[in-house]
């Protein structure tokens, strides 16, 4: 029997609010630390307590991190889904079940190979009460799997160890759970199983973050210190992490002051207005939401971009339309990004594709907000926010200074004779803005009724028509000032492959194995909103361009379709909107399908 | 929304504050309100309020939502940044512009339908936080700019312009505003200046979130017969219970605080300066909640209309002060004090290991 080393994936089932995540994040981390790539994916209900929850981890040292596509182990915790877990094994694969609730004869098959473990039964002998019981049964099943996959087990303790190291009680508990997985496993079942670890060192330089965590950090250095939200799945961390990273390091450890404001709102329409005036009076505010707030905030997206106030939206993506799946992935609020609120606007939109770029992505957000007066959005999804992603350490340019944008103090507005709010002076089409409080010769009244370029309440049309064109204008230089697409030539010009946020994981796998198969693509991801000039030229230089996205009804292919003229037949749309993070067999065989249809 | 500027005429005759301003430079734009608007009123009162507390005219804020209320941030302070919003959000725009800046003195004009209406939520939940805002509601019962729609506050059997009576309850404010525990709660009408403007120095002063309910009628659409905000119903009906006199910390206190004199009951304010109530009403306490909750209901009950201020609670911790935010206002931090720094990213980075 071949075996497979560092290519392998498990999907343990449990019911949620039991405590299985702490044990799923020790094997994640665990198998991180031994040096190994590893994802992980956290496919969980939009509930408190008492539903089914999957955790699926990916180990890949070739450093994939996509969804895995087959299933090598699946752990059974929660007999309310066996059917569904044994049918998720792939062919040839192994189940791992709690024998202490038997599995139905009938579900079995004959193409894997199943293990019981009484995992229940030795929790209700080895600790005492029900809440020990059930917690530390995860930490049982954890055990077993590190017999089975030959985790090492010096790493699983020192993590153990990080984990509970406040707590001696728990640590001991714990340690005790370990075990009694671990030896269960050596002694009764074969171990270790045709998948499984070795050491490697390809992890040193990199981190598990998720993209909510690395945003709020990328908030925290960017100088941002309003942030207004209302809690929303999946953005709800963002703003958690924030204010943890705010009282760390913006609370003044001898007075208890604060550098930070946070106001948890009374609805997103209101989170937005916060956002707005903070930014008005000259502080850099966020806020963080979802496609529902989306919905709520766009009067206010309308106001700020026909006033010109900076303002930072983060849409951390969930399934829609309305309630939708808040607890499923999407990139399907696209189009309600790009063109947000009643009457004629455009928006800066950043995608992001991991929590590296979601860092990065979220500084340059308040640099543009300002720099162009407008607001910016950082379209992120469920899969890049609550997951644990492995990326490059994070790195911070301590010479960065924030791009303020043109913002004319007490000096510059004495040398002028007279200040007006929407004058385009250097004919980029950004009007210098004042902060209110600081010079009474910079006042001006923001309306969001029809203005002329004095600021002036207007209803005629050549006035009117004078500031719409020039918003149009700076919002299309805008395009070259977003981050550049992603792009990987691979020297067809005949076929290209066109994609955006969390799907690069998925495509760039998917491209590999294409180009095994002996189909070369030319690769590019889309960065940022309004589309900028390469983006131009990739349509134009191919024939025809597979565009993968993450919605029913290929959004950025119509984006791409209006803003670049791009006909339609040349941009095939390969779509999949079910929720669950893209895997890369998914976009294999559209292309393949695809192509030999076009061929036939 | 309209505005006509101003011409600028100096007549050297005219009385200088202590900035060497005179009222002129607490003026706007000319007003495009109908002619007789009790807005406009209110808008002149606000001119004598900041003119009388020396306020540097750039340091404040004007907010407002939409509708004819809203309008009238444009005339007056032309020297303030002002900021018109969306129907009813003025509050939150309110909230972020003192989260950044708590220095500003900020003072939000509303209506009758921007706060009672679409933005009730909104004007709640500024009272709820305790931002400080001076915040005027407007209150003519009626949608002017829509021509003559009952709003929230209009009573039952009110009769519009068109003889219909209006058959819903009215929502009333200041009782709303006393049960969601502002910090400092009054109502006047338009047409009392005398009444309005220490009032308006007051909740200009006042730290946290100071409501003024002004009757303030509409001359096109609510102001006949059977109309209950009209200026001959509010004349006939208002009874004045909590009269007020400002004194500002600068001025020579004369009468002890703390109401040696009989009919006089003082409060202090943050800053030092004084609110003194004057003959207030036998068993009147404008500093007990509940007992001018009762005392409004009553009144009212009773078919009148009271003014005044009604309760005042200084000392209540306004958003920053709940939140501890460093003084100095957040929008001025350097970008130093926000961000600590690579060395501390990855020593922090460190448990992402």
């Amino acid at each position: 029997m071949t075996v497979r080393i560092n290519d392998f994936a498990l999907k343990i089932a449990t019911v949620n609010g039991t405590g299985s995540a702490s044990a799923n994040a020790l094997l994640m981390q665990a198998i991180f630390r031994m040096g190994v790539p590893v994802s992980g994916k956290n496919l969980f209900p939009s509930n408190i307590q008492g539903l089914p929850t999957w955790y699926e981890i990916r180990v890949s040292g070739d450093g994939y991190t996509a969804r895995p596509a087959g299933i090598d182990l699946v752990v059974a915790m929660n007999p309310s889904t066996y059917p569904e877990d044994v049918a998720a094994v792939r062919p040839g694969g192994y189940l791992l079940y709690d024998d202490s609730w038997p599995l139905d004869p009938e579900l079995l098959r004959d193409d894997i190979t199943v293990l019981g473990a009484p995992f229940g039964r030795m929790c209700v002998e080895a600790f005492t009460g029900d809440r020990e019981r059930t917690l530390l049964r995860n930490i049982v099943y954890a055990g077993a799997i590190a017999a089975l996959i030959e985790m090492d087990m010096e790493v699983v303790d020192a993590t153990l160890r990080a984990t509970f190291g406040r707590k001696p009680k728990l640590l001991d508990a714990n340690f005790r759970a370990l075990r009694l997985g671990h030896d269960f496993a050596r002694a009764e079942l074969e171990c270790p199983l045709p998948f499984r670890l070795a050491p490697m060192d390809a992890t040193s330089r990199h981190i598990l973050i998720d993209g909510n965590t690395a945003a709020a950090l990328g908030c925290l250095y960017a100088g941002a210190t309003v942030g207004a939200w209302y809690p929303i799945t999946p953005a709800t961390s963002l703003m958690e992490s924030f204010r943890g990273f705010c009282e760390r390091f913006r609370v003044d450890p001898k007075t208890g002051e604060r550098r930070f404001c946070i106001v948890q709102a009374e609805d997103e329409l209101a989170a937005a207005g916060v956002v707005v005036g903070a930014n008005w009076a000259g502080a850099r505010a966020f806020t963080p939401t979802a496609g529902p707030g989306i919905s709520l905030m766009q009067e206010f997206i309308g106001l700020a971009y026909y006033t010109e106030v900076p303002a930072v939206f983060f849409d951390v993506q969930r399934a829609g339309p309305s309630t939708g799946m808040p607890t499923r992935t999407q990139q399907s609020d696209l189009l309600s990004l790009a063109y947000a609120s009643h009457g004629d606007t455009k928006h800066i939109v950043l995608f992001p594709a991991n929590p590296e770029e979601c860092f990065h992505f979220a500084v340059q957000a308040f640099d543009l907000a300002d720099r162009f007066q407008t607001p910016v959005f950082v379209a992120s999804d469920l899969d890049i926010g609550m997951n644990d992603w492995m990326c490059p350490r994070l790195e911070w340019d301590d010479h960065y200074r924030p791009d303020r944008g043109k913002v004319l103090g007490p000096e510059e507005l004495a040398g002028l004779e007279r200040f007006y709010r929407y004058v385009d002076r250097d004919g980029d089409g950004v009007a210098p803005r004042t902060l209110p409080g600081v010079d009474p010769k910079g006042s001006y009244f923001v309306r969001g009724s029809g203005h002329d370029r004095y600021g002036a309440y207007t209803e005629d049309a050549d006035a009117y028509r004078d500031v719409m064109d020039r918003l149009a204008r700076k919002l299309a230089s805008a395009g070259e000032a977003v981050p550049e697409p992603e792009l990987r030539a691979a020297g067809n010009p005949e076929l290209g492959i066109i994609t955006v946020g969390g799907c690069r994981a998925a495509v760039l796998e998917a491209l590999d194995r294409l180009r095994d198969q002996g189909i070369s693509l030319d690769y590019l991801r889309v960065r940022g909103f309004p589309f900028g000039s390469v983006i131009h030229q990739f349509l134009e230089s191919h024939e025809r361009c597979f565009v993968v996205e993450q919605n029913r009804d290929s959004q950025l292919r119509t984006l791409l379709m209006a803003e670049t003229g791009t006909p339609r037949d040349r941009m095939i749309p390969v779509v999949e909107y079910g929720g669950l993070p893209l895997a890369a067999d998914f976009v294999v065989e559209q292309v393949t399908a695809r192509l030999a249809e076009a061929s036939v | 929304m309209t505005s006509i500027p101003k011409p600028s005429v100096r007549h050297p005759g005219l009385a200088r504050n202590a900035l060497g301003l005179t009222r002129r430079d607490y003026e706007g734009a000319m007003s495009t309100l109908c002619a007789g608007c009790g807005h406009d009123s209110i808008t002149a009162a606000l001119v004598q309020a900041f003119f009388e507390l020396d306020l540097p005219p750039h340091r404040a804020v004007k907010l407002s939502g939409i509708g004819c209320s809203s309008k009238t941030t444009a005339y007056f302070l032309r020297q303030s940044h002002g900021f018109n919003a969306v129907h009813g959000r003025m509050p939150a725009v309110a909230t972020g512009a003192n989260a950044a800046n708590r220095d500003l003195v900020a003072i939000g004009i509303s209506g009758d339908g921007d706060s009672l209406s679409i933005g009730l939520g909104q004007f709640c939940h500024a009272i709820r936080r305790n931002v400080s805002l001076t915040y005027v509601l407007e209150n003519n019962g009626v949608y002017g700019l829509t021509k003559g729609q009952f709003s929230a506050s209009a009573d039952v059997g009110s009769k519009s312009k068109r003889g219909e009576a209006n058959p819903q309850r009215p929502i009333d404010p200041v009782l709303l505003a006393l049960t969601l525990g502002a910090s400092f709660v009054a109502r006047s009408f338009s047409g009392d200046k005398a009444q309005l403007v220490p009032i308006l120095k007051a909740g200009l002063r006042h730290r946290g979130f100071a409501f003024i309910d002004v009757i303030s009628p509409c001359v096109t659409f609510n102001d006949h017969e059977g109309s209950t905000k009209s200026y001959r119903f509010t004349r006939e009906h208002a009874h004045e219970v909590a009269p007020v006199d400002f004194v500002p910390i600068r001025s020579e206190i004369v009468v002890p605080v703390n109401g040696a004199e009989a009919d006089t009951m003082d409060v202090s304010m943050h800053d030092g300066s004084v609110v003194r109530f004057r003959k207030v009403d036998a068993g009147y306490d404008p500093t007990d909640r509940g007992a001018a909750y009762a005392y409004v209901r009553a009144r009212q009950e009773a078919g009148e209309v009271v003014t005044g201020l009604l309760y005042l609670e200084e000392g209540a911790p306004d958003m920053h002060e709940i939140n501890r935010t460093v003084a100095r206002p957040l929008a001025e931090l350097p970008h130093s004090e926000l961000c600590p720094g690579n060395a501390t990213l990855q020593a922090l980075l460190e448990e992402f290991r």
